[in-house]
């Protein structure tokens, strides 16, 4: 009965977030849905409205003087040029302001920097998430679990977004504010951030939760939240990080407990097959399926798998789903047909190819591969993706040192680097022809 | 020409030396830009920065030969001595600053960079993921090795030589200014070349110290957070040095010219409060850098 | 070479100013040349900054990419602030000083005026080299004015260009503010004490010690961002031990006095104005004094409240929250004494005047929002987004750049000998005024609700307050053209103005003639104290 309620609030939430979601307008800080994000909130206000009271009594004064203390009104000028009794006074005052301020503040910060309890006791965190910064897009470690995938910007923001797409982006869902991977978390839990970056410093920050965090290379930040509300929750790269700063999107996807170890058992069953969980939802929900049928069929489980089916159904983005559900239709299908082969199919790595060209490789080569020279080279007339193509495979997998070009052969899975090879192979003016296989890929990685 | 009076002020009406200075920054730094770019390509040599620099020097010999000739015209009453005083306290001023932010790098490097890359306090975390294994200890040239092992310059070698022989010449000068507030000529010359002296053998050992770093110690300045400090602060330190004594050679060949007065000797006493703010800076360097 | 000292040289021919460009303006060591010389130049990069802010806003205008792409908008981002901060703020308020510090308090000149021509040449060489990065390939520096690494640092090619030209300007800033120091230490005259100096030689003075104590330390740390380029240094890579943070606690030891290296000569000009128009003394002379040089105290030893999310220990935290509110009482102490300035005067509202009022009312509200920031656990939410954005323009663009518009109106007779047309110098102001705060007011929305600062599009729900931000922008900027109008016009003719030119001011520059000679105060000799307006201060 209770799993019924949160399924059918997720299902309520999630449909009201799709359509809501682009026109939900903001004057103020939001209250946000931790105990912690309350607190900011009420000492923005508190600080807010004190400034507004100041504001008045000055703007009073002044406005005042300058109605009845005016030439033209025959006035003469007093000769009073200074007052100590009124210069300690407004002196003062204002020190008892401020320290009247300090004080909620300085509780506030202590509580950001080590939570305690209602008791004062200090509150232990149930599981830890690391947060890795690129250029531009985030990795979420789930520590305790042991698996981590990739969060960038979704295909239709990333490509609605491009200079001259001819694309209006009020149509676009969520714009800029979306992303293929959410984080996921379980509500009412204390969750550990361990926050770090991999190349220039990004800043993570969901307004929701009350805080921001820089994630710096080479070192590790901490911070905290404990969600009272599941629900989607939406944020942005906060600190410059480059040219698609602004490209950076957080989402954090918040279930209730219950729902939340359904979806980690989903994960960790398909992290067996793919470290990457790029894969699409309902993929995952048939692999989920099938380790259940797999396993000892025990009631639980089964319950986890169809709670996932009815997630995948009523997931935060309709439209997504849709598509994913037909390409997984087709992978399936192709996945019959390249068995015989002994290989992925020409079809479905271009099709997978340019699913990730679209999202991972745009953001600096363009979306027809003309990228921006001289920093960004264009593929177009590329002797390495005309050429070689092991030296091809060696400069996506292991990046080139000192530039921005990632080596994404750590970054995704290996299907993944071998489809979008085999698409920039084929495309932009290029056919050469080649299919690179994940095999390969592994190959180079070993 | 006429003398000025005390309720006068000099100003000159034409300057052409600042512009020529302008320029040659100009083409000092661009010729410096196009140089170090070049590094990441194929190194080229750097004539403009050469052409640059050969610009600076005609600019200091004219600019300073103007001022000297006007000084000697008498020209500068007591008036512009002040001015000409309040400027150079402030300018040594400005660069005490420009040493205090390696000096702040040093420090922040040694108490907060480094203690929290280990792990230390609140922070293990950052070493647990990022770099286990890491012993925060300095010298470092951090988690990474960069560069590889390296072995620092013992303090008590050629450093604390140096020392000596900076805490030396600071009282030369001392001496020196003595005896040209004596009006005692000859003995302010004699001391005035030791200092120079001893300023170039200064000079010589930290060269000297260099060569060993790089070729012995593999010390350089790639050598992490370690190198970049020591290598920044000490050759900045160097650098000074370098126009320092320079600077004394000038005063000293305008002393031997008959320059300077027992009570009109501003060049001189400009040159020696820049000589002793660089033996001050390399006290703390030997301090902070060698010793601790 | 050697140029024979001839009689003109110390001539008391008061109007001898010299022939042809490169005499007149080149090799000038006249503090009224270099001064105007410094002013044309403020403007110029105003206009450019300018134009650099209208493609931000025209961007901006709506969701989606119109006009630019992110890298390049980047660009303008870093290029505008640079271009306002050093090349516009900067440099106006120390035409300003060139201009009136002497000739307010009894000088022939500057101190050391061959190294005045030499501050202010260096300033156009900087900007040239600054400005050819847009030219070199990889563009210019697209890493935000705060220059943080290692971003920065992926600048390609105009990483030595950026840290030359910063250099150059930060030595004209020193040698600049080491000859106001000079000036007003030793050229007084000689009746003049400190405690009768106008506010603006007093801010100035103190502004003058923060450039010094702090721009050697910009160069330091752009130094190092200069050899972790290309020399293999690793201030800050943590793999060699450094720490991108260590960057940004240099920068900020430079970058918060700085902002108050823009706003403590407004505060100079605010307190010469206010008291003119009003007809009635400064109210709380010494304790101005005693605030300026409190704030600029303070404000060395707040820096990292620019830092709060970079992870500070607790304690650090709580010690610059507490440090960087506290710059409110003395700043307070200001407002409240301009306000009791006009109190019981007799005001009329001229257009510095109207500049002024709106200076202390629009700067007041940037106060209250850096107040608001100054909280660290609060900042968390605001750091970043456009809450900044709107806070920092308030207290720059109605605060630094309306005091020195308010200072051109207010000085502009005495530069010019030609009074300003005062109707359109009020359209100019209700044109500013009205639009900055269309400009700049909805930015404050933005930014609580959750748009970062430094994008170059946004999610559809900010459109609405950015098409307003945007439309302000416009107005605003046309409104400067305008006032360039004004200005041109002026200098060309228009009524005469008198030696005194506003009814009650008080001051040395209202006892010389309009224009004001090419030199003043030739003999150092003592000053009528009752023609100033601190004259009996003892
Ligand atoms: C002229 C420039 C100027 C001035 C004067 C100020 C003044 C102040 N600033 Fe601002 N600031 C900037 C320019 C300036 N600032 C810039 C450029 C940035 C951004 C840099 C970047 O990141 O690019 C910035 C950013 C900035 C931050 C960092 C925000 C962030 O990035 O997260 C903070 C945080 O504390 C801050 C605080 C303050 C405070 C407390 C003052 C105080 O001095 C204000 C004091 C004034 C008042 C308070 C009003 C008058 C007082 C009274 C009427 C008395 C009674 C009032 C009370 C008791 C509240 N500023
Ligand atoms: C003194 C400093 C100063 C001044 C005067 C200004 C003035 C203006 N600023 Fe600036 N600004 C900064 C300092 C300043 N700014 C700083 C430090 C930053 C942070 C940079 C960073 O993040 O690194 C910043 C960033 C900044 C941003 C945020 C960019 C981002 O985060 O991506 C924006 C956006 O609206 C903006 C707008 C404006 C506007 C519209 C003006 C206007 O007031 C300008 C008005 C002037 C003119 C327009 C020029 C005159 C007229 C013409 C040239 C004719 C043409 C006119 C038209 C076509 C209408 N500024
Ligand atoms: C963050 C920006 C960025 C992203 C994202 C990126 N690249 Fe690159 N790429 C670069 C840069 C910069 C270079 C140039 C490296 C050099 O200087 O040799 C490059 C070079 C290349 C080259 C070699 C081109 C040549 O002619 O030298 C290929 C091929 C390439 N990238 C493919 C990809 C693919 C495939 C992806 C996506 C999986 C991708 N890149 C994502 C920045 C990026
Ligand atoms: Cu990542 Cu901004
Ligand atoms: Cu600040």
């Amino acid at each position: 009965m209770m799993k019924k309620q949160t399924k059918r609030g997720l299902l309520v939430s999630s449909l009201l977030m799709s359509s809501v979601a682009s026109a939900e307008y903001g004057l103020n800080l939001p209250k946000g849905v931790s105990d912690y994000s309350g607190q900011v909130y009420d000492m923005h206000m508190m600080v807010l409205w004190i400034c507004v009271i100041i504001g008045i009594g000055v703007f009073g004064a002044m406005f005042y003087s300058i109605f009845a203390h005016r030439k033209s009104k025959g006035i003469e000028p007093a000769k009073f040029s200074h007052s100590t009794t009124v210069e300690i006074i407004w002196t003062a005052i204002p020190v008892l302001i401020l320290i009247a301020i300090a004080l909620p503040a300085t509780k506030g910060m202590m509580q950001m920097d080590s939570p305690r309890d209602a008791q004062g006791e200090p509150v232990t965190m149930d599981m830890t998430v690391k947060i890795t910064g690129y250029q531009w897009k985030w990795r979420y470690d789930y520590l305790d679990e042991g698996f981590g995938f990739l969060s960038t910007l979704t295909a239709d923001s990333n490509i609605a977004r491009q200079k001259g797409s001819g694309i209006d982006v009020n149509t676009v869902d969520n714009y800029l504010l979306d992303v293929d991977n959410p984080l996921v978390i379980p509500a009412n839990t204390n969750i550990r951030f361990l926050l770090t970056s991999d190349d220039v410093i990004h800043s993570w920050w969901v307004p929701e939760f009350g805080w921001k965090r820089d994630a710096i290379p080479g070192f590790i930040n901490e911070a905290w939240t404990n969600v009272k509300k599941p629900g989607t929750y939406r944020g942005q790269c906060a600190e410059l990080c480059g040219k698609d700063h602004g490209y950076m999107p957080i989402v954090v996807e918040v279930l209730s407990p219950s729902d939340y170890d359904a979806w980690l058992a989903e994960q960790n069953g398909e992290s067996v097959a793919d470290q990457s969980a790029s894969a699409d939802e309902s993929v995952a929900v048939e692999t989920a399926q099938v380790s259940g049928s797999d396993n000892t069929p025990d009631e639980g489980q089964q319950d986890n798998a169809q709670d996932e089916k009815v997630m995948a159904e009523t997931g935060a983005d309709e439209a997504n789903a849709e598509a994913s559900d037909q390409q997984a239709e087709e992978m399936t299908a192709d996945d019959q047909a390249s068995q015989s082969e002994g290989g992925w199919s020409m079809e479905k790595l271009m099709a997978r190819g340019e699913e990730v060209y679209n999202i991972q490789c745009l953001a600096c080569h363009k979306m027809d591969g003309s990228g921006m020279p001289p920093a960004f080279p264009s593929l177009i007339d590329s002797q390495v993706v005309s050429g070689d193509v092991a030296k091809h495979i060696d400069v996506v997998v292991n990046g080139v040192s000192g530039t921005a070009m990632a080596p994404f052969g750590s970054m995704l899975p290996a299907e993944d680097v071998a489809a979008v090879i085999t698409y920039t192979r084929n495309s932009f003016g290029h056919d050469t022809g080649d299919r690179v296989q994940p095999a390969d890929i592994e190959a180079v990685l070993q | 020409m006429t003398e000025i009076s005390e309720n006068q002020y000099y100003v000159p009406h034409k300057a052409k030396w600042p512009i020529v200075a302008c320029v040659g920054l100009f083409i000092t730094v661009i010729g410096a830009s196009l140089k170090f770019n070049s590094l990441d390509l194929e190194p080229t040599t750097p004539w403009l920065m050469y052409l640059g620099f050969a610009i600076l020097i005609v600019m200091f010999f004219g600019w300073f030969g103007e001022v000297i000739k006007e000084s000697e015209a008498k020209l500068y009453n007591k008036h512009v001595d002040a001015s000409f005083r309040a400027g150079m306290i402030w300018f040594i001023f400005s660069e005490v600053m420009f040493f205090a932010a390696f000096f702040g790098a040093l420090f922040y490097a040694r108490t907060f960079a480094v203690p929290w890359l280990g792990g230390e306090g609140t922070n293990l975390a950052t070493n647990v993921q990022l770099w286990s294994g890491y012993e925060p200890v300095w010298p470092t040239n951090g988690p990474a090795d960069l560069n590889g092992r390296f072995e620092t310059i013992s303090a008590f070698a050629l450093p604390l030589v140096n020392t000596l022989l900076l805490l030396t010449s600071s009282v030369t000068i001392t001496i020196a200014h003595h005896a040209l507030l004596a009006n005692d000529r000859k003995k302010t010359i004699i001391w005035m070349i030791a200092t120079v002296l001893l300023g170039a053998t200064f000079l010589f050992y930290q060269v000297e110290e260099y060569i060993e770093a790089y070729q012995h110690l593999n010390l350089t300045l790639e050598s992490g957070i370690y190198g970049a400090t020591f290598f920044m602060l000490t050759g900045f330190h160097g650098l000074h040095v370098t126009l320092g004594t320079i600077m004394l050679i000038v005063i000293t060949i305008r002393l031997i010219k008959g320059h300077f007065k027992a009570d009109n000797h501003f060049g001189f006493e400009a040159v020696a409060w820049y000589w002793h703010f660089v033996d001050v800076v390399w006290l703390g360097l030997f301090i902070f850098v060698y010793v601790l | 070479m050697s140029h024979d000292i001839t009689h003109d040289e110390l001539s008391h021919d008061h109007d001898h100013k010299p022939k042809g460009f490169v005499n007149r303006w080149l090799l000038t060591t006249n503090h009224k040349d270099i001064g105007t010389m410094y002013l044309v130049f403020a403007l110029a990069m105003f206009i450019l900054g300018g134009s650099m802010a209208m493609v931000i806003r025209l961007e901006l205008f709506q969701p989606g990419l119109q006009f630019v792409e992110p890298f390049f908008f980047n660009q303008m981002t870093t290029m505008h602030a640079l271009f306002m901060i050093f090349g516009a703020v900067m440099p106006a308020f120390v035409g300003l000083a060139n201009w009136m510090i002497p000739i307010m308090i009894g000088a022939p000149d500057m101190a050391l005026p061959r190294l005045n021509n030499f501050s202010f040449w260096l300033l156009p060489f900087a900007f040239v080299l600054l400005a050819a990065t847009f030219f070199i390939p990889g563009g210019a520096p697209a890493g935000g004015w705060t220059m943080y690494p290692p971003l920065v640092l992926q600048g390609g090619q105009n990483v030595a260009f950026l840290v030359f030209a910063v250099h150059l300007m930060g030595i004209s800033s020193i040698l600049g503010a080491i000859n106001i120091i000079a000036t007003i230490v030793n050229m007084r005259a000689p009746n003049v004490g400190y405690l009768n100096m106008p506010m603006f030689v007093w801010t100035w003075l103190i502004t003058a010690f923060l450039l010094i104590l702090v721009m050697p330390v910009l160069a330091g740390a752009v130094t190092m961002l200069l050899t972790d380029r290309y020399f293999g240094t690793s201030f800050f890579n943590a793999a060699g031990g450094g720490d991108p943070v260590m960057f940004q606690h240099i920068f900020w030891f430079f970058g918060h006095p700085e902002v108050y290296i823009m706003i403590l000569p407004s505060f100079g000009i605010v307190s010469e104005i206010i008291p003119t128009f009003a007809r009635k003394r400064l109210f709380g002379y010494v304790s101005m004094v005693y605030a300026t040089a409190a704030i600029a105290f303070l404000s060395f030893i707040v820096w990292a409240h620019h830092m709060f999310s970079v992870g500070m220990p607790l304690g650090g935290q709580l010690y610059f929250m507490y440090a960087t509110m506290l710059i409110a009482v003395p700043t307070g102490v200001k407002v409240f004494n301009w306000l009791a300035t006009m109190w019981r005067g007799a005001m009329t509202f001229e257009t510095p005047m109207l500049f002024s009022i709106a200076f202390v009312a629009l700067f007041t509200v940037g106060g209250f929002s850096g107040v608001m920031m100054a909280l660290a656990p609060v900042d968390l939410q605001y750091h970043d987004t456009y809450f900044i954005v709107a806070h920092f323009h308030y207290v720059l663009v109605p605060g630094s750049v309306f005091a020195i518009i308010a200072a051109a109106y207010y000085w502009l007779p005495k530069w010019t000998g030609h009074m300003y047309n005062e109707r359109l110098g009020k359209i100019h102001f209700w044109w500013s005024a009205i639009s900055v705060n269309v400009l700049f007011f909805p930015q404050h929305f933005l930014g609580l609700a959750g748009m970062p600062r430094r994008i170059p599009d946004y999610s559809t729900q900010f459109a609405e307050f950015n098409m307003w931000s945007s439309i302000g922008g416009f107005a605003f900027g046309l409104a400067q053209v305008f006032f360039v109008y004004i200005v041109i016009k002026t200098v060309r003719g228009g009524q005469k103005a008198t030696a005194q030119v506003w009814d009650e001011a008080k001051g040395l520059e209202w006892t010389i003639p309009s224009p004001a000679p090419h030199h003043t105060f030739d003999d150092y000799k003592p000053v009528d104290l009752s023609k100033m307006a601190h004259g009996d201060n003892h």
